[in-house]
């Protein structure tokens, strides 16, 4: 299918969810590009595959009660994070074992739940994999505004959560009340997990969160630019990705992560200063000094005392 | 006033005794070395003193008044593996973040606080890799940031933890030769250290610590080796007492 057809397919009144579809795939790609950027500094992947599971049961409940499944899936999400937040408090069980144990928990009351409704296992799919079609108009609004609100809330917070992702000790030496920073940033990705899942499906939402954020983390060594160039990334792989879906007709979660995988692939190869291929084109030409040996790094103090430092 | 005032501290770790009446004073302009084996609570000292854990007895005074996390006046320099070093952020940046609970919620940096910033680059001499990812520096460089990020609160203490492990001699030299300035400008300087001889030669005084001050003094006055023998629990014949040359 080309391209002019897909935009006719969009403008087409009996295809009204398609378009629906598209922008809530965007803007929930924007969303978790945006998380996702703590989330992958942080080293805290686990804690996104915890709460992408854990809105399960939420998604269950809401789903017999036929009430909005986002509704349902954030408060089941946010509960979960802050039961992690609290448990992990406890040092004698790390904090690993504390998002493994509600994981599992929080997706086996999911099953348990959603298998006491009647006609469950196609629902069941659509939760998993996500769909593009009978997303309810009040859906669009729910994600975007608690997009806006989640990105104000990124950008009001943004310097406390750099230092506590720099140096925890520091950052409560400070003043800074770290516990709650924490779990604000629990929320907040549990919240852009929620948003994303109705196009992306349950299982496949982690890598909205991580996936962009990675590749962008591979590409720049700024975070600023790192934090412009993720929700890029997602947004375009969300875009992306529904064309090929819908021209092909494969399922419209896998093939969005797909797309942001040959994404990460292509900036892993192609990266300006340590992509593969440069590090590879490179290597015959000249020899990359190490960080520490590199002969104008000790400036300053260094200078000044050179005679000593010449000698090692 | 003194600028650190520790009356009969107690402090318990996990139901444990870990410190005991420990006094200790130090004024504007001193550089004491915190010295003492594995485990004798030098690390536990400095979170008492950054009132980051809770006290079972005594009191902390920074320039007379207890001591508040984020209130008072103390720069503080964790051990370098402490830091996230992989994160994506400049030189400058990272010396800015040490000002991050002054400049307070919802507020973005102003012209003071880039002003601090840079007169603390300058103290350290780090002004010309400013703009230089953190992850890019060498073990000396990584040091001097962490170093500026305390000095960014211009703050009247200051306190160290190991600086000097894991790096080479002639490092070490650069960064005594910076604690000894920066106290003799008029900042106390409290740091702990495993390296015996630097601390000989560099520090004012110097503290031996084994759950409780052993001796405080100055390390010329340190010349009796049973203190020594006492803080590290070794025997006569070794070889650290040669390397404090009590023996």
């Amino acid at each position: 299918m080309s391209i002019t057809d897909f935009v006719t397919d969009l403008l087409n009144p009996d295809l009204a969810f398609l378009p629906k579809a598209l922008a809530i795939a965007v803007m929930s790609s924007i969303v978790c590009g945006v998380v996702g950027c703590y989330v992958v500094l942080r080293g805290m992947a686990f804690i996104g595959d915890a709460v992408a599971h854990a809105v399960f049961p939420g998604l269950a409940v809401a789903f017999v009660l036929q009430g909005s499944l986002v509704l349902g899936g954030a408060v089941a999400g946010v509960a979960t994070a802050l039961l992690i937040a609290i448990f992990s408090q406890n040092r004698r069980v790390k904090e690993d074992s504390v998002i493994g144990v509600f994981l599992v928990a929080a997706f086996a009351l999911g099953i348990v739940i959603i298998s006491q409704a009647p006609g469950y296992s196609g629902s069941l799919q659509q939760f998993l994999f996500g769909s593009i079609t009978g997303i309810p108009d009040r859906d669009l609004y729910l994600v975007g505004v608690s997009g806006l609100v989640i990105l104000s809330l990124v950008f009001a917070l943004h310097k406390e959560f750099v230092a506590v992702c720099l140096d925890r000790e520091m950052a409560r030496s400070m003043g800074l009340p770290v516990f709650w920073l924490d779990i604000v940033l629990y929320v907040l990705v549990t919240l852009a997990v929620v948003i994303s899942l109705q196009t992306i499906g349950n299982i496949l939402v982690l890598a909205l969160l991580i996936t962009p954020a990675a590749a962008a983390r591979l590409l720049t060594d700024r975070l600023g630019v790192m934090m412009l160039l993720a929700p890029a990334i997602g947004g375009t792989s969300a875009l992306v990705g529904l064309y090929l879906s819908w021209s092909y007709d494969t399922p419209v979660g896998g093939t969005i992560v797909l797309v942001a995988t040959a994404v990460f692939l292509a900036a892993w190869l192609l990266a300006p200063r340590h992509g593969l291929l440069v590090r590879r084109w490179r290597r015959p030409a000249r020899h990359e000094p190490s960080a520490d040996t590199r002969p104008n790094d000790e400036t300053g103090v260094a200078a000044a005392r050179g005679a000593t430092a010449a000698v090692s | 006033m003194r600028a650190l005032d520790i009356e009969d501290l107690d402090v318990d770790l996990g139901g444990r005794p870990v410190l005991r009446d420990v006094r200790l004073r130090l004024d504007r302009g001193e550089l004491v070395g915190l010295l003492g084996p594995n485990g004798a609570g030098k690390t536990t000292l400095l979170r008492a003193i950054l009132a980051l854990i809770r006290t079972r007895g005594g009191r902390v005074l920074v320039e007379g008044k207890p001591s508040r996390p984020g209130r008072s006046a103390i720069g503080y320099v964790p051990q370098r593996h402490e830091f996230t070093w992989d994160f994506p952020i400049s030189v400058e940046q990272t010396v800015l973040s040490g000002r991050t609970g002054r400049i307070g919620l919802l507020r973005r940096p102003g012209v003071a606080d880039w002003r601090a910033v840079g007169d603390a680059l300058d103290r350290v001499q780090l002004s010309e890799l400013r703009g230089r990812p953190v992850a890019e520096l060498s073990g000396g460089q990584r040091q001097r940031v962490l170093v500026a990020r305390a000095l960014a609160l211009a703050p009247s203490i200051l306190l160290l933890d190991e600086p000097f492990t894991g790096l080479d001699m002639p490092t070490q030299e650069l960064l005594s030769d910076l604690f000894a300035s920066l106290a003799q400008e008029g900042r106390a300087v409290l740091m702990t250290t495993h390296d015996l001889v630097a601390a000989m030669e560099s520090c004012t005084r110097l503290v031996l610590l084994n759950g409780q001050v052993i001796a405080d003094g100055r390390p010329e006055d340190l010349q009796d080796a049973e203190v020594w023998m006492r803080t590290f629990g070794v025997r006569e014949t070794s070889p650290l007492l040669k390397l404090v040359k009590v023996a």
